[in-house]
C-alpha cells in the first residue's frame, strides 16, 4: 500500500481520477452526433501544438490547447458547410497535424522519445502544476457537459428543431468542439495523444449497451471512464517490476475490456425487447385456430409472451397464439 | 396583439443554391387558422414551411411572425416546429420523456433544472399524443408513427400558439395518424394556429379550414379546403397516382368508358 504515499502516484491517481471524468463526458455529445473519431481528428492536430510548445519554449499543454481549439472549430465549420466530404476533411487534418508534429518536433532538436510521452502518455511524470491545469480544465468540461446538458442534447439530437426553439446552434456545436479539443488536451498525459478518443469514446460504448435514456448513458459513462483510468493506473502500478506494464495502454485496454463484457448483455438486451415489442393492432378477421394444440401457454410456458391489443400472443415455431374463450371453453386462435 | 396575424409573407421568395425556387409567395394566417400546405412531391411545401420558421432565409419580400420580422424575431416560446422525417434516434440512447422534454428549451434558462411547470408540460404533451405508458422507454425502441408522435409531443411541450408540421403523417400507419389528428385536435380547439405540410391528409382531412396548394414554388389555389383527390388534379402538376378510390364492384351493365386521358388505373 505505500505506492499511495509515493508523491508522483497521487499526482497520477488524481489527474486519472479528472481525466476519466471529462473525456468520457464530452465524448457522449460526440458520440451521439456520431462524430466519434472527432477526438482522434483534434488527438492529431495536437501533436503539432505539443511540438509548437517544444519549439517555442512555451508549455505543451496551452500550445496545444490553442491548436486544438482552432483545429476542432476547423472541423466544425468544414462539417457545417455541409458537404459529403467531411470526413476527408477529417482525415486531412490527421495526417497534417501528426506529420507537421514530428517535423517540428525534429526541428525544435527534440528527440521521438520526448514526443513519445504526449503521444502514448506518460502520467507518472506529471507535475503538481500540470495536475492543477488538469483539475480545473477538466472541472470546466463537466461542468458545461452537465449544466447545459438539455441545450447540448438538444443540439445534438436535432439541429433544425433546436434552431427553431431559438438556440444558437452554430454556438454550441463550436463550444462541443472546443470541449472535445480541451479534453483531448487533458487527457494527453494519462492515456496520450493517440489513444485519447478511446476514452471518450469506449467508455460511452460500454454505457449503451445497457442505457435508455441519454442521461443515464452519460452518468454512467463518466463512472466507467473514472473506473478505467484509475483501474488501468494501479493495475500498471501492481503489475511485478520485471515487466515494464505502461498506465495509459493499460487504462485504454481495461475500458475496451469493459465493453467486451458488456457487449453481449446488450446484443441480448436488444434481442429481447425486439422480441418482445408489442404487434401492431388488429385481429385477423378470418378465425383460424391450430389443428391440435395439446400445450397450454401461460405466463411461465417459456414462450416469448407478446403484447397485441388487449391480449398476449405466445409466440413458438412461427405461430402466434392467442387464447380465445367460448361457451365451449378456451382455445388457441392464430394471430 | 389579439388581431395580430401570426404569418404575414408578402411576395416572398427562396433561392436555393442560385436556383429560384418559391416566387412572389403572399401568405398571411389569421390566429386559430388551421391550413393544410398541398401540393406534389417538389412544389415548394416544404420549402416554404421551412422558411417561415426562418430555417432558409428569404431572398426577397418580407416576412413577420406575430408582426415582428424574422431577423428580429424572438418570441421562440410560441412556435413549435415539427421537422420532416427527422428520426428522432441519434448515436446514443434516449428516453422519449428526454426527447420531448428539449421542446421545453424555449422556455428554461441555461444551467437552471427544470421547474415543476416544466416538467407537467412535459408530461401534458406525452399524454396528449397517448404515449403514456412509453415516457420511460427508449425512443429507438418506439415504431416510426410513434416516434412521430414523440416528436409531436416535444413541439407541443414548448405550448406553442403557432406550431409547423411538416409531413407528419408521412410513413404513419392509420392508428398512428388518427392519435395524431385527435392530439392536434386538441390543439387547435385551444385557439392554437396550425400550418400543417402534407401530400395526403387522410384522418386530418376535417380539421383543415384552409388549403393552399402549392406548385413548382407558386401558390396555385388558397381558400376552402380541398379533399385529397382534388390536390392531386392534374392542374396542380400531378399527374393521378397511386392515390385512388376504392374500386367498386360494378353491378350495372353501363359500359366502363376509359379513354387515354383518364390517366393510369
Amino acid at each position: 500500500m505505500d505506492l499511495f504515499t509515493l508523491a508522483f502516484m497521487q499526482r497520477a491517481l488524481v489527474a486519472a481520477l479528472f481525466t476519466g471524468l471529462a473525456a468520457p463526458a464530452v465524448g457522449t455529445y460526440l458520440v451521439q452526433r456520431r462524430l466519434a473519431l472527432m477526438g482522434d481528428g483534434i488527438g492529431h492536430v495536437a501533436v503539432t501544438g505539443v511540438a509548437l510548445g517544444l519549439l517555442t519554449g512555451l508549455s505543451p499543454t496551452w500550445t496545444a490547447i490553442v491548436v486544438c481549439a482552432v483545429g476542432a472549430v476547423l472541423i466544425e465549420i468544414i462539417r457545417e458547410r455541409g458537404h459529403a466530404n467531411g470526413d476527408v476533411a477529417l482525415a486531412l487534418m490527421f495526417y497534417g497535424g501528426l506529420a507537421g508534429g514530428v517535423l517540428l518536433t525534429g526541428l525544435a532538436g527534440q528527440s521521438a522519445t520526448t514526443l513519445q510521452q504526449y503521444l502514448f502518455g506518460s502520467i507518472t511524470t506529471i507535475s503538481t502544476n500540470d495536475v492543477w491545469v488538469t483539475i480545473a480544465l477538466a472541472v470546466v468540461v463537466v461542468g458545461v457537459c452537465v449544466g447545459l446538458a438539455p441545450q447540448l442534447f438538444a443540439v445534438s439530437q436535432d439541429q433544425e428543431f433546436a434552431r427553431v426553439a431559438g438556440l444558437n446552434v452554430r454556438a454550441y456545436n463550436i463550444m462541443v468542439a472546443v470541449l472535445a479539443a480541451v479534453s483531448v488536451t487533458v487527457a494527453m498525459r494519462t492515456v496520450g495523444l493517440l489513444l485519447v478518443s478511446a476514452l471518450m469514446v469506449v467508455p460511452v460504448a460500454t454505457a449503451q449497451q445497457v442505457t435508455r435514456s441519454f442521461r443515464t448513458t452519460l452518468f454512467a459513462a463518466m463512472a466507467l471512464g473514472i473506473g478505467a483510468s484509475l483501474g488501468g493506473l494501479l493495475l500498471a502500478a501492481y503489475a511485478p517490476a520485471e515487466a515494464s506494464v505502461a498506465p495509459g495502454p493499460t487504462i485504454v485496454l481495461l475500458s475496451l475490456f469493459g465493453f467486451a463484457v458488456t457487449w453481449p448483455l446488450g446484443v441480448w438486451v436488444r434481442r429481447r425487447a425486439r422480441l418482445t415489442a408489442p404487434f401492431a393492432a388488429g385481429v385477423p378477421e378470418a378465425h383460424q385456430t391450430p389443428e391440435t394444440h395439446p400445450h397450454e401457454h401461460g405466463p411461465d410456458c417459456g414462450h416469448v409472451a407478446v403484447e397485441h391489443d388487449d391480449h398476449v400472443d405466445y409466440v413458438h415455431d412461427g405461430h402466434r397464439h392467442a387464447v380465445h374463450v367460448t361457451g365451449e371453453g378456451p382455445h388457441y386462435d392464430e394471430h | 396583439m389579439h388581431d395580430v396575424n401570426p404569418i404575414e409573407l408578402t411576395n416572398g421568395s427562396v433561392t436555393i443554391g442560385g436556383r429560384p425556387i418559391l416566387r412572389g409567395i403572399d401568405l398571411a394566417v389569421a390566429p386559430g387558422q388551421f391550413v393544410a400546405l398541398m401540393g406534389a412531391n417538389g412544389s415548394g411545401k416544404s420549402t416554404l414551411v421551412r422558411a417561415l420558421v426562418g430555417l432558409w432565409p428569404l431572398s426577397g419580400g418580407e416576412l413577420r411572425l406575430y408582426g415582428t420580422p424574422i431577423a428580429s424575431y424572438d418570441e421562440w416560446a410560441r412556435v413549435g416546429f415539427v421537422p420532416q422525417r427527422a428520426s428522432a434516434e441519434s448515436g446514443v440512447p434516449a428516453s422519449v420523456w428526454e426527447v420531448v422534454s428539449s421542446g421545453r428549451l424555449t422556455h428554461r434558462r441555461p444551467f437552471r433544472p427544470m421547474s415543476r411547470a416544466d416538467r407537467a408540460a412535459v408530461d401534458r404533451a406525452i399524454e396528449v399524443v397517448g404515449l403514456q405508458g412509453k415516457a420511460r422507454d427508449g425512443i429507438s425502441s418506439l415504431s416510426g408513427g410513434q416516434q412521430q408522435r414523440a416528436l409531436i409531443a416535444r413541439a407541443l411541450a414548448g405550448e406553442p400558439d403557432l406550431f409547423f408540421l411538416d409531413e407528419p403523417t408521412a410513413g404513419v400507419d392509420l392508428p398512428n395518424q388518427q392519435a395524431l389528428a385527435d392530439a392536434l385536435a386538441q390543439l387547435s380547439e385551444h385557439g392554437a394556429t396550425i400550418v400543417l405540410v402534407a401530400h395526403e391528409l387522410g384522418p386530418l382531412a376535417p380539421l383543415v379550414e384552409r388549403s393552399v396548394v402549392m406548385r413548382d414554388g407558386r401558390i396555385a389555389y388558397d381558400g376552402e379546403p380541398l379533399g385529397d383527390h382534388e390536390v392531386h388534379a392534374p392542374q396542380f402538376g400531378e399527374a393521378h397516382g397511386h392515390h385512388h378510390h376504392p374500386s367498386r364492384a360494378q353491378h350495372d351493365h353501363v359500359p366502363h368508358v376509359s379513354a387515354p386521358f383518364d390517366g393510369r388505373h
